[in-house]
């Protein structure tokens, strides 16, 4: 599994491993989204196209995940597939272009969880590590 | 050991962790010892600890009086959950995590003509209430609000709602500060976020948030409960609900900015995680402008939710619309001005209550008139399968927890781990056993909501009455409970 639910007693905690950054940013999102409905049950069937920038890693991922709970409202889709392509702009940050492929919500096929409301900063990581990324964030369901 | 492990016991249900390091005042916990070894274990774990957290509330610029845990503390982020903040207005700052994500969420309590004896089938009557109530993951409000109404909500509250036809004049009264917090400013909330709101006005949500009907089992307090109108075997609907996708996008949209702030504002390290913000600062301001806006917002859909609980009721039993009552509505995360007595001075202060209550009691000017007396109701969620309570404020809780109540039982175990230990279908059959008729989306959010998930609410509620900050009125029993 690209990503583990850790323990928090409130909230939903996630834990992500990966090779790259674009991965980790990926994995992150698959997690996120699974605990509202498993990624196995949803189909890629329409997609939004996100850009944003960011003056760190953390913030990236942040920004990122916000920004794809505020799309699942917005265009009432819930997302299972991601794509991601970094730019590195110097000491402006990091530039995201991305890609999330989902469905609207099937309550007869669905299993849904609860709904995420929003990324927490608290013990937020997402750093380089042995070859690899590791993020860990703080879902608040 | 760490600085926070050295708790200091005052008496059996309040302990005490001196200032101590980059603490700026003392903290109190409101606990008994069983639970104050556990916080301490949390805190020693090196995981997530309510008392870590607490200890870096207490750390904070400005802080008045002691940082508070009340007996439903669980970590949260960077605030604890069950933890009281009261900050000086020049001196001290606002906290995003001191409200959540999830501003102004809170219980709306309606009283019905009905004992338990005419309920009738609770199997209709659940079946009657999920199909009119929506409720969780991706559902849409019955109602529907444009974008440019919105902005006229967050100004509104509970208010607006009412003159749009949604729910009695009378409600009003029995709502916290009126249905209608002050200086909610729209211009201080996203366009995003209104534009993720304004299908959701009216929708219960997911994760803890419930409709419940319940019996009220027991009177401790025949005074108060006369006063609100409870009594013995009565039937009351409990709705447990927030500011949905708008309050969520406010919490996100200034966890940002205000973490940039308290970078700017020279926030010291063990602050990091409390994204902060002077109240008297541009930011700070603009913070509490929009936090007024989710909290109307949240004021607004627990009317529109009571509405239609009232419309379904009045309709299965053929009563007027105005024989339900709202006996009251009370928000759990919120930051709010309020004047409090410190060292025999009165001053303003901004109270952060996050995942606690009001609690005025006796002769505040803020209580309902004919609750005056007594104090407003402080509505406790317990879990789905045991119990939920009424309580009250006191004189005692006014002057040693900035006027705090306890909000529900607190969670004792992970979503994960309950998920691994409850089956949703088991919960369901074991709550069937015992007359509740449950109702949800989710059969996984009945596992991770499981009654063995929480903190025992008789406990906790023990705890604030021994403690004399809060007082028992009435326990109330499931007898339909809806779930997102």
């Amino acid at each position: 599994m690209p990503y583990e639910y850790l323990e928090h007693t409130a909230d939903v905690a996630i834990g992500v491993r990966a090779a790259s950054l674009e991965e980790m940013l990926c994995d992150a999102a698959r997690g996120l989204f699974s605990i509202m409905v498993p990624a196995e049950q949803l189909s890629p069937l329409r997609s939004v196209e996100i850009v944003l920038n960011a003056g760190s890693v953390e913030m990236l991922l942040v920004d990122w995940l916000a920004e794809l709970l505020a799309q699942k409202d917005l265009r009432r889709l819930l997302f299972c597939r991601f794509a991601v392509t970094l730019e590195c702009r110097g000491t402006a940050g990091l530039s995201l272009r991305g890609t999330a492929w989902g469905e609207p919500l099937d309550r007869l096929r669905h299993a849904v969880g609860a709904e995420a409301k929003g990324i927490s900063h608290a013990g937020l990581l997402a750093q380089h590590e042995r070859g690899g990324w590791v993020a860990r964030f703080v879902v608040d369901v | 050991m760490s600085d926070v492990m050295r708790l200091e016991r005052v008496s059996d249900v309040e302990w005490r962790l001196p200032p101590s390091g980059a603490m700026r005042g003392a903290a109190r916990v409101y606990c008994d010892e069983a639970m104050a070894e556990e916080l301490c274990r949390e805190a020693e774990s090196g995981g997530w600890s309510a008392l870590v957290q607490l200890r870096n509330v207490a750390s904070l610029p400005g802080v008045v009086g002691d940082a508070l845990a009340l007996p439903d503390v669980h970590p949260g982020y960077g605030f604890p959950i069950g933890g009281v903040g009261a900050f000086d207005l020049r001196d001290g700052v606002v906290v995003v995590g001191g409200v959540g994500f999830d501003i102004n969420c809170g219980v709306r309590m309606l009283a019905t003509p009905l004992g338990v004896a005419a309920l009738g089938s609770r199997e209709a009557l659940a079946d009657l209430l999920f199909e009119r109530v929506p409720a969780g993951l991706g559902s849409e409000g019955a109602v529907r609000f444009s974008v440019r109404e919105i902005d006229d909500l967050l100004r509104g509250g509970a208010r607006y709602a009412v003159a749009r036809g949604y729910g009695l004049a009378e409600d009003l009264a029995y709502i916290e500060d009126g249905g209608c917090l002050d200086g909610a400013d729209p211009s201080a909330v996203s366009e995003r976020a209104k534009q993720r709101q304004f299908r959701q006005v009216g929708t219960l949500g997911s994760g803890n948030h419930y409709l419940e009907v319940q019996v009220v089992e027991e009177v401790f307090d025949a005074q108060a409960a006369r006063i609100y109108g409870l009594e013995r075997g009565s039937v009351v609907v409990s709705i447990h609900s927030g500011s949905r996708a708008l309050g969520h996008q406010i919490g996100q949209d200034y966890l940002k900015v205000m973490e940039s702030a308290g970078r700017r504002y020279g926030m010291s390290p063990e602050e990091k995680e409390l994204a902060c913000a002077p109240v008297d600062s541009d930011e700070g301001r603009r913070y509490l402008e929009a936090v007024a806006c989710g909290g109307n917002c949240a004021f607004a859909n627990r009317q529109v939710l009571a509405h239609l609980v009232r419309e379904a009721l009045a309709g299965r039993f053929g009563f007027p619309r105005s024989a339900v009552r709202t006996v009251y509505d009370i928000g759990h995360n919120n930051a709010k001005r309020e004047w409090h007595e410190v060292d025999g001075k009165r001053r303003e202060l901004l109270v952060h209550r996050k995942g606690a209550t009001r609690a005025f009691g006796p002769g505040r000017d803020e209580v309902p008139e004919p609750y005056r007396a007594v104090g407003h109701p402080i509505l406790v969620g317990g879990t789905m399968g045991t119990a939920s309570y009424v309580l009250r404020g006191t004189p005692l809780g006014m002057a040693k927890a900035f006027a705090s109540g306890v909000h529900g039982a607190g969670r004792s175990l992970s979503r994960k781990k309950a998920a691994k230990r409850f089956w949703g279908e088991d919960v369901a059959s074991s709550m069937e056993a015992q007359g509740i008729e449950l109702r949800a989306h989710s059969l996984r959010g009945i596992a991770e909501e499981a009654p063995g998930a929480y903190k025992d609410v008789e406990q906790v509620v023990s705890v604030a009455e021994r403690a004399g900050i809060n007082r028992r009125v009435a326990r109330l029993r499931p007898a339909i409970v809806i779930k997102g």
